[in-house]
């Protein structure tokens, strides 16, 4: 026999090595004692979260800040069923994570073995593929497998179970030459023809819109976008998922469109006449009332997923394709048709300046009070100190909307955010995710006094791994999302939203060996924030800020886009 | 309506739970599936019929291609294909009506693979209307039980496989394509 006799355990690590796997979030338990043995002596970097779903978002910060797979262990049982969320959240917002997982040994299993849990079934509908490993013979090919299914297509979460005896089990490891998945079609190119077609009814439009999403971060075609975005001069959005797609400053750029888009974003969105879609996926959090979005608009979808085409909005033109790619060939389309463009730009030169006009109305500013912290206040003063070049990554909430709405990102894989599944509990072992992959940037953690103590234990994990995290807290004592609606919808009913007990910071990050501060007026808010930077290790501060604030513009559930209530404390009368 | 589906794909286990999981996430029903293996022992041929809104068809057959033991999903619910379905019946008879039956049974093109005192078990293939009535016609005659194979259809149609091709691993990562 050739290859190295090695147990199965050892056999996982060198998979990973050669997927250039260089940390792994995780949490040992009984059957993955042989894993974590190997890893004693190992090359592979093991960061020990304090909870299993943490892994999973800690992978998945990884991942959104470089583009690589994230990869996340835990134990069988409640191990893996403690990463269910994050393999969901990944699911939702298409990032590549790898799970792996121990499993009671195969002769167990069936068995109601302490410690058993149907992972595999458990798991089927939260990744995008799964393994149950039951030979060693087989392993090696499941792991590479699962990377490439999770980073390539349309990324997501793909799991590896495997048993304890499978772990154990010694075999001569040979490194897999190939991997074959016949079932498994990913289209990069993009059809020649509807690419022609769409530069077509680019130039043929009057009024085109570019609605790009978190597709292009996927395919790194953040600069094949802007060329897009120029050459075309369009006004575009970005989605929640794609903030830093285009430059914050790019003056195509409007702001996210949506149920808290800017009234530019959701007016134009609904005013044009051709609206290029760019892996992107028309979410409800969008498109609003679907039979009234974007109503008088032809529609070019672009998607590396076919089933995205179509699924909730009819395209005239779709073109399934790796972004990059197909961008690239549109652009290059444009410029063999460039004699058309004279032909309506009068009338797209009276487009973008109605754009520029709608966005002059309702421009999205941070209001600013002598008193009391306006959170909005506290988004910019975080935006002064990035300049658009910090890692901001949220939690789920309003501040969540406030950052977006407001920060300015230079550069794709800043805004770290759970949009999909809207996890609370994601930004602070996101941001550890992060920080792991880019040591050299300044992290913020930006949280909700909620989603922060849903996620506290990791509080350990920063301390423990000296990451010098900005764990910034826009602490409204409230639950502030819920809270604004039922103010707004249920007569400001307020059930169960208080946040009282809040710990004191200070003694909370004393006690695990860091600085945390609390700041209330406003005044102080900005040298206090310089301090937090300021600070070579993890820093926590607690901001006190206006605890009735509403996130607006705000698009009523159920109503269309461009029915936005812009300020008033009351919802208007939709219709 | 009801939608017929056929698929190809990976024999492999979990994959039938990854076909039906689909379905149930989305709430549809199914009415009849079923599944064996090709003249490939690699690979099974599955036939399912569900309760859906026609508006949702293409988009639960790209569902299906998308998941990665798919090979091939081909919705043949307007398609040319051949659909047939196995009846399994046993009907009680009485000394009197056993030959009448017989006869029925004759029109049907369905044989009679068990006899007794109590009665016989028929076997028909058809389509399932067909059956419907067959059914329905046996009823007529005593007490009847039966067991129904679920419709299973192969198309007229050759349609073209694609396949992914195997992807060689270099040095470090794998490449697609
Ligand atoms: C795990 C989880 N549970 C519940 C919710 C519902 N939810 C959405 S926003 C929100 C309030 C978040 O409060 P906080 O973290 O204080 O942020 P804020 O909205 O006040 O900025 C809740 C409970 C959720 N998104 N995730
Ligand atoms: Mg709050």
């Amino acid at each position: 026999m050739s290859g190295t006799l090695m147990n199965g355990a050892k056999i996982v690590l060198e998979c990973l090595l050669r997927e250039k796997v260089d940390c792994i979030f995780g949490y040992p338990g009984g059957v993955t004692l042989p894993l974590y043995d190997a890893m004693y002596d190992h090359s592979i970097r093991h960061i020990l979260v304090r909870h299993e779903q943490n892994a999973c978002f800690a992978a998945e910060g990884y991942a959104r800040a470089t583009g690589k797979v994230g990869v996340c262990c835990a134990t069988s049982g409640p191990g893996a069923t403690n990463l269910v969320t994050g393999l969901v959240d990944a699911m939702m917002d298409s990032i590549p994570v790898v799970a792996i997982t121990g499993q009671v040994s195969t002769k167990l299993i069936g068995s109601d073995a302490f410690q058993e849990a149907d992972t595999f079934g458990i798991t089927r509908s939260c990744t995008k593929h799964n393994f149950l490993v039951k030979q060693l013979a087989d392993l090696p090919q499941a792991i590479h497998e699962a990377f490439h299914i999770a980073a390539t297509g349309r990324p997501g979460p793909v799991l590896v179970d495997i048993p304890k005896d499978v772990l154990q089990g010694q075999a001569h490891y040979q490194p897999v030459s190939a991997i074959h998945l016949p079932g498994y079609r990913v289209y990069t190119e993009g059809h020649a023809g509807q690419i022609r077609r769409a530069a077509q009814m680019i130039w043929d439009a009057k009024k085109p819109f570019v609605y790009a999403g978190g597709g292009i971060l996927a395919a790194e075609a953040s600069e094949e976008l802007r060329a897009f975005v120029e050459a075309i001069d369009a006004p575009a959005v970005l989605t929640l998922m794609a903030l830093g797609a285009l430059p914050g400053s790019h003056p195509n750029f409007i702001s996210m469109p949506g149920m808290h888009g800017s009234y530019a974003a959701n007016l134009a969105m609904t005013e044009c006449d051709l609206l290029i879609a760019l892996g992107t996926r028309f979410d409800d959090r969008v498109t609003g009332r679907l039979s009234a979005f974007a109503p008088h608009a032809k529609v070019i979808h672009l998607d590396i997923d076919p089933a995205e085409i179509s699924k909730n909005r009819n395209a005239d033109l779709p073109i399934v394709g790796d972004a990059k790619r197909v961008l690239k060939k549109m652009i290059q389309a444009l410029e063999e048709t460039l004699e058309m463009r004279p032909k309506n730009a009068p009338a797209r030169a009276a487009w973008r300046a109605q754009v520029a006009e709608w966005k002059r109305e309702h421009p999205l500013e941070p209001e600013i009070s002598a008193d009391e912290i306006k959170p909005q206040h506290l988004v910019s003063e975080i935006d002064r100190l990035s300049g658009g070049e910090a890692i901001v990554a949220s939690d789920v909430g309003q501040h969540q909307m406030w950052a977006a709405q407001l920060l300015r990102f230079n550069q794709p894989r800043l805004w770290i955010n759970s949009g999909g599944l809207g996890s609370m509990g994601f930004g602070l072992p996101a941001a550890i995710g992060a920080q792991m992959a880019r040591p050299d940037k300044l992290v913020f953690a930006l949280v909700g006094d909620g989603g922060f103590q849903m996620s506290i234990p990791e509080l350990a994990t920063i301390a423990n791994q000296g990451l010098p995290l900005k764990i910034v807290v826009m602490n409204n004592g409230h639950l502030g999302m819920v809270r604004q609606w039922q103010e707004l919808f249920y007569n400001n009913r307020l059930s169960q939203v208080r946040l009282d007990s809040f710990p004191d910071v200070e003694k909370l990050a004393g006690a695990y060996g860091f600085t945390g501060r609390t700041v209330e007026r406003p005044q102080e808010l900005r040298a206090a924030l310089e301090a937090c930077v300021r600070e070579p290790g993890p820093y926590l501060l607690n901001v006190r800020v206006s605890p009735f604030e509403n996130v607006y513009p705000m698009v009523p559930a159920g109503a269309a886009i461009n029915e936005m209530v812009l300020s008033a404390p009351q919802p208007v009368e939709v219709g | 309506m009801l939608q017929l589906i056929s698929l190809l794909m990976e024999n492999k286990p979990g994959a039938l739970m990854r076909v039906t999981g689909l379905l149930s996430a989305r709430g549809y029903n199914i009415e009849s599936l079923t599944v064996a293996r090709t003249l490939d022992p690699e690979l099974s041929r599955m036939s399912i019929v569900v309760d859906i809104e026609p508006s949702q068809r293409g988009q639960l057959i790209k569902q299906m291609n998308k998941l990665i033991n798919v090979l091939q999903a081909s919705d043949l619910t307007e398609s040319p294909a051949v659909r047939r379905e196995l009846v399994l019946l046993r009907v009680r008879a009485t000394m009197q009506n056993r030959q009448a039956i017989l006869k029925e049974a004759e029109i049907f093109g369905a044989r009679a693979v068990d006899s007794s005192v109590e009665g016989f078990a028929l076997e028909a293939t058809g389509d399932p209307e067909k059956l419907d009535e067959f059914i329905g016609v046996m009823s007529a005659y005593g007490e009847i039980e039966v067991t129904r194979g679920g419709l299973v259809a192969v198309s007229l149609e050759a349609k073209k496989l694609k396949l992914a091709p195997p992807i060689q691993k270099e040095e470090g990562v794998l490449h697609n394509g």
